[in-house]
Order: C-alpha cells, then sequence, then structure tokens
C-alpha cells in the first residue's frame, strides 16, 4: 500500500470532510464525488440496457414480435452487457467506496487512480456498446467461440473489467488507510465486511475474465489461431457466474444497510452473519460448473462437487442470510413496539418507504424465485430438464433483477439524499416504485421458468419453428408463458422508467439538503443516527421470521423433488 | 447496527442465538442431502448424461456421419435430407451444423442406442422436444450418450445454443416407432 499512500499522501493534500447531518457519518468529499459518478454511470447504463431488455421482451412476445431476427440479435447481446456487468458493477463500485470510506468514516486511498478507473470503466463500456451498434458482435453475452466478435468488443470489456479491479484495489487501500489512521475501533461493521467478502469474489471474478478474454482478444485480431470452446467456457464462466456472486454478497449487504437505516436492525449475532459471508468467499468461485453441466469431457465427479459448491457450504451461506435479515427486522421492529402476534412487526413495517420495501421484495423474491431455481437448475441430473431453456433467464432474472436490481433501486433512495445531498423528488410516485418494478420483474422471472420448463428455447428469435427445415411445434403453454413475461416486462419497464425519473429527477432538481435543516422524505430510523447502540441484537423470541423460513424451506423441499419427478418421467439416458 | 462497527469487540465470542443455531443445522442438513441425492441418482435413477467424450476433428466427424446415414438410408424428408433406420443398439451419429441437425433419425421405442453428438462449426445446444432433453454440442468433443426412446412419435430438435443468424431455423427430427 506504500505505492498508494505515495500517490495521495494525506499529509500533503489533506482530503475535506463534511459531516451528514443525518447520520453523523463523516465524508471524504473526493469519495462522495466518486460515489456520485459511479452511480451515475450505473443509471445511465440501466436505462439503455433496460430499454434494450423491453425490445427484447417484446420480442420474444409471440403475439408483438417487434424486431427483425437481426435487431433482436443485437439487442440481446447488448442488454446483457449494460445492465449485467455494467449497471451493476459501477453501482458496486459505488457501493465499495461507500462502504469504505464513507462508513468507516475514512478518506478515499488514491482518489486520482480511481478517476482513472472510472474513465477506463467508462471508456470500456461505450467500446462494447459501439462493437454491439456496428453490428458484427451479436455474440450474446457469452461470447462463446467459435463465434466471433470484432476485437473491440472484447477489447472494451477487458478495459472495464481492468478499471473495476483498480476500483476494487481502491476499495483494499482504504480499509488499510482507515486501519492504519484509526477511523473506527474493533471490526469493520457488519455492511464493510460484506462489501469486502464482494470485493475479494471480485478479483477472483475479474481475473478470470482477463485470463479468457485478453487470448479472445488476440484471437479476434488473429494473433492465436484458436481458442478451445470447452476451456473458453470453464474459464469464461469464472468471470460469468462469479461476478454474479459479486452480486448476492453486495446485496445482502444491502439488506443489512437497508435495514439498519429504515428501522435501526442489527444482525441477531454478528458471528453468524459474518460467517455466511466468509462461506461465499470460499465456495462461491466454483460456480463454473453451472454451466457446464450438460456439456461433454468434464467428469460426472467434477460436476457434482463444483456445481454444489462442494456439499452446498455456499447456498448454506445464503440460507443463513435467508434467516438472519428478516430475523434481524424481526427483532428491530419487535424493539421499536411491534409485538403483537407474529407478524404485527411486518404489518407495521414502513412499507410507504421505497428503500424498506425494495429491500424486502429484493429479499424474498431473490430466496423464492432465485434461489430455489438456481439450485434445482445447478443439479447435475436436473439440468438436463432445462439447460439453456428460457428457464435459465428466468432464474437468473430472478437472482440479478428481482434480487440485486430491485436491492439497489432501493439503496438508491438513501444514496439520493445522504450523497447527493438531495430529497427525493415526487415521494408519492417514488412510493410505487419498487412494487411496480418488482411485481414486474417476479413476473418476468417466473414466466420464463414456466416457459422453459415446458421447453421454449432463450435467445431464440422465433420459437413458431415455421421457416426452419423440420418444423414442429412447441408447447402452445410456453407460448402463452411468452405472452405474460411480455406483459410483466412492460410492467417492470414502467417501474424502472419510473426509477430512472426519480433518480435523474432528484439529482437535477430536488431540494437541497446541504442547506438548512429540511427533514427527509423517506427518514431515516432514529438509531441510525446515534452509533452509541450497536452491535448484535439481544436475545429475542422471532415466531415471525421462524414461519417465513418455515414455508421457504417446505417450498425449496417440494420444488426440488417435483422436478426430479419430472427428471425420472423423460427417456432413459446413461 | 450493521452499519457501524460491533460494540462488542469480542463479537466471535458471543452466543449464537437459537433459532440461528437450528436454521443453520436443517440448512445444512438439506444440503449434505442434495449433495448425496446428485450422487444416489447415478446409482438409482434413469437418466444420468454420459460424459464419454472424445476428441475428433469436424472433417473426421463429418466422414462418420456421412458413412452411418448412408449405410443405414432408408428414406429422405423434404430437402433432400436423408432418414437413416439404424437397428437397435447400433452406434449413431448425429451432427449439428449451421443451421441443422442432421440427418432425421428413425429409432425404435425401448430400444437403446449409442448416440453420438458433435459440431461442425459452432456451439449448439441439442433440445429435444417435447420431451425436454438439452445437451450442449460442442465442435471437436465427439460426445456419445446411451439413449432409450420410451415414447413412440415424431419429435422435433431445436437449437439452444444462440449461433448466430440462423439460430432460430435450426431444427432435427427424431422419429419413433413402436
Amino acid at each position: 500500500m506504500t505505492a498508494i499512500d505515495a500517490s495521495y499522501p494525506g499529509s500533503r493534500l489533506a482530503a475535506v470532510f463534511r459531516t451528514c447531518r443525518f447520520t453523523g457519518l463523516k465524508v471524504d468529499i473526493a469519495a462522495q464525488r466518486l460515489i456520485k459518478a459511479n452511480a451515475v454511470a450505473a443509471v445511465i447504463f440501466l436505462a439503455v440496457g433496460g430499454l434494450m431488455g423491453l425490445l427484447v421482451a417484446l420480442t420474444r412476445w409471440p403475439a408483438v414480435h417487434l424486431l427483425p431476427s437481426e435487431w433482436f440479435y443485437l439487442v440481446l447481446t447488448g442488454h446483457g452487457a449494460n445492465v449485467l456487468l455494467f449497471w451493476i458493477i459501477f453501482f458496486e463500485i459505488a457501493l465499495l467506496y461507500f462502504a469504505s470510506a464513507v462508513l468507516l468514516g475514512s478518506r478515499l486511498a488514491a482518489p486520482r487512480i480511481a478517476w482513472t478507473a472510472f474513465g477506463l470503466m467508462v471508456v470500456g463500456a461505450i467500446m462494447t456498446n459501439v462493437a454491439v451498434f456496428q453490428g458484427d458482435s451479436s455474440v450474446m453475452f457469452t461470447s462463446y467461440p467459435p463465434m466471433q466478435a470484432a476485437p473491440q468488443f472484447y477489447l472494451g470489456l477487458i478495459l472495464f473489467a481492468v478499471g473495476a479491479l483498480l476500483g476494487v484495489g481502491i476499495f483494499f487501500g482504504t480499509l488499510v488507510i482507515a486501519h492504519a489512521e484509526h477511523t473506527y475501533e474493533g471490526s469493520i461493521p457488519l455492511v464493510t465486511f460484506g462489501a469486502l467478502t464482494a470485493a475479494i469474489i471480485a478479483v477472483f471474478t475479474l481475473a478470470s475474465g482477463a485470463i479468457i478474454l485478453v487470448p479472445t482478444f488476440l484471437w479476434s485480431l488473429g494473433l492465436v489461431a484458436e481458442i478451445d470452446p470447452l476451456m473458453y467456457k470453464v474459464v469464461w464462466w469464472g468471470m460469468g457466474h462469479s461476478s454474479q456472486q459479486i452480486n448476492v454478497a453486495a446485496h445482502v449487504s444491502v439488506w443489512y444497510a437497508i435495514g439498519a437505516l429504515t428501522i435501526g436492525a442489527k444482525p441477531l449475532s454478528e458471528k453468524v452473519s459474518r460467517t455466511a459471508f466468509l462461506l461465499y468467499i470460499l465456495f462461491l468461485q466454483l460456480a463454473s460448473a453451472h454451466h457446464l453441466l450438460a456439456d461433454p469431457g468434464m467428469s460426472a465427479t467434477w460436476k457434482i462437487v463444483n456445481t454444489s459448491y462442494l456439499m452446498y457450504l455456499a447456498v448454506l451461506g445464503s440460507l443463513i442470510h435467508g434467516l438472519t435479515v428478516p430475523g434481524a427486522l424481526e427483532a428491530a421492529q419487535r424493539r421499536n413496539g411491534y409485538t403483537k402476534g407474529a407478524f404485527e412487526w411486518l404489518r407495521k413495517a414502513p412499507w410507504g418507504n421505497p428503500a424498506f420495501a425494495g429491500m424486502f421484495l429484493s429479499l424474498v423474491m431473490f430466496g423464492f424465485i432465485g434461489g430455489i431455481s438456481g439450485v434445482v437448475l445447478g443439479t447435475e441430473q436436473l439440468n438436463l430438464l432445462m439447460h439453456n431453456t428460457i428457464y435459465v433467464p428466468g432464474h437468473f432474472h430472478g437472482t440479478v433483477v428481482a434480487g440485486t436490481t430491485l436491492a439497489f433501486m432501493a439503496m438508491t433512495y438513501y444514496v439520493l439524499p445522504l450523497i447527493f445531498q438531495r430529497d427525493i423528488i415526487w415521494p408519492k410516485l417514488a412510493r410505487w416504485q419498487p412494487y411496480l418494478f418488482g411485481l414486474g420483474a417476479g413476473g418476468i422471472s417466473l414466466f420464463m421458468m414456466g416457459a422453459g420448463t415446458l421447453g421454449i428455447p432463450r435467445r431464440h428469435w422465433d420459437i413458431t419453428l415455421t421457416d426452419a427445415m423440420h418444423p414442429f411445434d412447441l408447447p402452445s403453454g410456453g407460448f402463452l408463458m411468452m405472452g405474460l413475461n411480455g406483459l410483466a416486462a412492460v410492467i417492470a419497464s414502467a417501474g424502472g422508467i419510473l426509477y430512472i425519473l426519480i433518480t435523474v429527477g432528484t439529482v437535477l432538481w430536488g431540494k437541497r439538503l446541504d442547506k438548512g435543516d429540511a427533514p427527509l422524505a423517506f427518514p431515516l430510523h432514529k438509531q441510525a443516527a446515534t452509533v452509541a447502540e450497536y452491535g448484535s441484537h439481544a436475545t429475542v423470541k422471532l415466531p415471525g421470521t421462524i414461519i417465513l423460513v418455515s414455508v421457504f424451506f417446505l417450498s425449496f423441499v417440494l420444488y426440488y423433488f417435483v422436478n426430479w419427478k419430472y427428471l425420472s418421467e423423460i427417456w432413459l439416458l446413461r | 447496527m450493521a452499519i457501524s462497527p460491533p460494540r462488542n469487540r469480542l463479537w466471535w465470542n458471543e452466543p449464537i442465538e437459537r433459532v440461528e443455531v437450528g436454521w443453520i443445522v436443517v440448512a445444512f442438513l438439506w444440503g449434505l442431502f442434495m449433495f448425496v441425492f446428485m450422487i444416489a441418482w447415478h446409482f438409482i435413477g434413469g437418466q444420468n448424461l454420459s460424459t464419454e467424450t472424445y476428441r475428433v476433428t469436424p472433417a473426421a466427424y463429418e466422414e462418420k456421419v456421412t458413412a452411418f446415414a448412408e449405410k443405414y438410408q432408408v428414406g429422405e424428408e423434404a430437402g433432400g435430407v436423408p432418414v437413416v433406420r439404424p437397428p437397435a443398439g447400433e452406434d449413431v451419429y448425429l451432427l449439428a451444423r449451421l443451421w441443422e441437425w442432421w440427418p432425421v433419425l428413425e429409432l425404435k421405442k425401448g430400444q437403446s442406442y449409442r448416440i453420438h453428438l458433435s459440431s461442425l462449426d459452432w456451439q449448439h445446444g441439442f433440445s429435444l422436444q417435447p420431451v425436454n432433453i438439452n445437451i450442449s454440442i460442442h465442435p471437436g468433443y465427439e460426445q456419445i450418450i446411451t439413449l432409450t426412446p420410451t415414447q413412440a412419435g415424431d419429435f422435433g430438435i431445436a437449437c439452444n445454443e444462440y449461433c448466430g443468424i440462423g439460430h432460430h431455423l435450426m431444427t432435427g427430427r427424431i422419429r419413433v416407432v413402436e
């Protein structure tokens, strides 16, 4: 870290701080500017990628079938890159700076390098978008060789990854500085710990990306003769799937953060929540195998060990958070006085606060839709039923859209007042935004899963197969599901557009909070402002959480066995 | 608070809530069960994807498939695609290329066939419908699965791995007779 200190010596160029009047947190102005820049970039790419997603869904709605085939494949490629990579990773870099510099009250390490990182990411993201729109890089997000994209497609991704890696380095540097300068006492907060998990996974992820994309870039220039398609898949998914695990660690941190900000939630026990994050670091990187269960070459042993994240120990991490997050919320609400029955704490939760509503919907849908479907899809034999059907996008829209994106949107309702220092405009509309987006996101996930179960292929322009050499009919139920998926996508887009309008409107015209003493449209819990009370929660009874988790567990077990039953009815294979 | 350092600096010495311990035990055992069940299905289940795979050049594979099709051809489908009826238990070759599955296969219900799968160009996705068996097909790798149809009728093969602009045109057919 000496290099970082040398380029930005605290003594020579002192960091400037302000104190947040809502939370009492010390905010480094340099960090604040960088958080703003990364968040703005994130929202721009969400707008572009989200619009592309709507076009994709409208094309796959059989009755609408909007785009011609060339445009469909082009837009689908752009959709994947813009939302899955650019929106989410820009937002995550903002979160990392927030969880390090702001939560620890420290200066950010090497802001100038952080700006370089930001610049690289912007240039990379634009370069890849240009390559996609030039039309000869419609290779989908996965870009499996021997299909080849233009060199600038890969180069853009590489630049973006290098920038993101630098950003992750800044996060580590800031942790070191905060520790060395004693800006906090004891251990880092749970949210920072979760962000640290995300950052460690990000290093592995981005390194995998570089290992495979650099040779692929050279191959597209003609400097490398061949890229083995299986090898590519193993290493590429070290980035492709593991980067989704960054999202999991990041959005679980966001759940804890929003719980703390809105109702003063504390972890039930620091030890359990942190161990659950630790399980992510230890086992999530095995995820490549999820994408190779239906591929030749790998042994069944390799597939089973890897796809189960070594005996489901990483899934265990998520299952633990599935109890500790609602448990922390229930404990806090009971302490806030909502003690009647099993569910008064939930009924009287701040449902009118979009941050809370978005967080809770994200928690429920990530678990019930994204989580359960992920485990089922990642079961060695069950994968045969759904591999590369539209069930797969159904699953990951449950994790990345209903889970991560909704959680990040929810977090935005505090990033805007606390970092941009602008109060949310149109609070009444903002109240509805998470419900609208959540309903749509949940809908697209479930309907795509339904269609996939019926065999509808993913990334497919014409499921009527009328112009094909051997036409045949895919199940009509699948067509119905794709229509409902289109409807749900329209609802999700309405929620997405509302989010963009509120965010942009607030940044430009929101009431300024840095002067005067105006209250927030969506107030923080009083505990959020007092650092005096923190740590684990004292022992409490949590009947509501126990019921919720039991319902979840029963659904999981039931759905798991339904799929085995379905598998046992197909042709025999060995 | 989750956003501030734990008050108890020795937080790792704090006791764990009972409800947490209970759930961790249940979740861990469930994970262990799911792990064991994948292994168990290799012994008790009838649907396991073979991992028998050989390296092959696309040209060599094309030769094998052509020889196979000529040997057992019994008819022709629209577009001149041969319909091939191999004897039961025989090695069967199916190739994927831009944008077709070739040739059309005629199999007998209840008989087992060693089906060879490979691609001549890009990656493709073998998606048998409405049975819903989905397998990834790579160029350069010849995968062999032993398949036993349990229903008679006409079955379609779609491609569910994106393979360029004609991806949605790529289909094939397997006919299963009693």
